[in-house]
């Protein structure tokens, strides 16, 4: 029986807010909306802010638009101070960013070298650092051999790296391994040329 | 034995099945859960802890004392803080070319962005609605306010 009176509260809402648009401007509270510098320095992009025929580029940071009636975007520069401190427990929410690691394989093998073997010690405790850990293991090789061949080793190295992970405790639903073969060089070469720093498996944790 | 291991095996499938597990559908997962928080999923009002796997079309919501925090598929992160709503209208993402289109709304509350390879790839693939206004996001990162609460 209270679905009816729902949907009429709803039907005489929408039919108000159809008929008597201005009523719902100028907003309660002024919008916001502010462009960040990059993390560590990186490019800090744009933000393009439409709203009704207008449109601002944000392009610096702490610039800002702000809408109190839609339609009108104005625009200010914030300081760092203000900004942290509106958005602070948005900003505190913020997942860990996804970290990329990896570790190299001795040559046509799946056995990892000496130096990688003792990274994997550092990638899991950066794992059981973070909440609701996931991790993304892709396979690469190098152009050694035929496609074929390197699909197999890549995803076999792939998996290596994935059943240590799951033996050191990692959960198997958390941990997705795939091979790319020799499609993904970090080191451009030409076809079978041996080069170590394409025998590889890279680690991203998220 | 043979039956024995039948059974063992059809337990082992209806572990894998539980919902706790990822599925295709999943687009990211909540890793920051503080205070009063919920996925809306249709009619369903789900709590929201860490671990939660989020789809499209979930709508994710805070109290008075929440803030919770997303990363999605592509790397984007997405945070919000007390008394916020994010739907998440659209997420498609091809893992192979980055290709892909990310569409959320808020419409009320504080919502903290970092962009991930989505928007990398195709600057104009991720976008944020509010009431009054739409956002473009070319490879940033971003706060925004909106509605009126406090």
């Amino acid at each position: 029986m209270r679905r009816p009176v729902l949907v009429l509260a709803i039907v005489v809402l929408a039919a108000a807010c159809a008929k008597y648009p201005k009523v719902i401007g100028p907003l309660a509270r002024t919008d916001l909306y502010v462009l960040l510098p990059g993390a560590g320095g990186a490019s800090s992009g744009a933000l393009a802010v439409t709203s009704g025929a207008q449109q601002q580029t944000l392009a610096t940071p702490y610039a800002a638009a702000t809408v109190e009636q839609p339609g009108t975007i104005g625009t200010k520069t914030m300081t760092e101070a203000e900004t942290r401190s509106l958005f602070e427990a948005a900003l505190a929410a913020q997942p860990p960013r996804p970290t990329a690691y990896v570790l190299y394989f001795r040559v046509d093998s799946d056995e990892l070298t000496p130096e990688s073997r003792a990274m994997v010690e550092t990638i899991l405790g950066e794992i059981t650092r973070r909440p609701a850990p996931e991790v993304i293991v892709i396979g690469h090789t190098d152009t050694m051999g035929s496609q074929e061949h390197n699909d197999d080793l890549s995803l076999k190295r792939a998996r290596l790296v994935r059943t240590k992970l799951i033996e050191r405790g990692l959960k198997e639903q958390d941990i997705e391994a795939s091979g790319r073969g020799k499609r993904e060089l970090l080191v451009p070469t030409a076809d079978q040329v041996p080069e170590a720093r394409n025998r590889r498996v890279e680690i991203i944790v998220k | 034995m043979t039956i024995r291991r039948l059974l063992l095996t059809g337990i082992l499938l209806t572990a894998v099945a539980a919902p706790s597990t990822a599925s295709a559908n999943d687009v990211g997962v909540v890793k920051v859960s503080k205070g009063t928080t919920a996925v809306e999923r249709g009619a369903q009002r789900l709590p929201a802890p860490v671990g939660t796997r989020v789809r499209e079309g979930d709508i994710v919501v805070t109290g008075p004392d929440g803030a919770l925090g997303i990363t999605f598929k592509d790397n984007s992160l997405l945070s919000i803080g007390p008394e916020s709503r994010l739907s998440v209208d659209r997420f498609v993402f091809d893992a192979t070319t980055h290709k892909g289109s990310f569409e959320t709304s808020l419409t009320k509350g504080t919502l903290a962005g970092v962009s991930g390879k989505i928007a990398k790839q195709s600057p104009d693939a991720m976008k944020v609605k509010t009431p009054p206004a739409l956002l473009g996001v070319r490879g940033t990162e971003f706060v925004i306010r909106t509605g009126d609460s406090k």
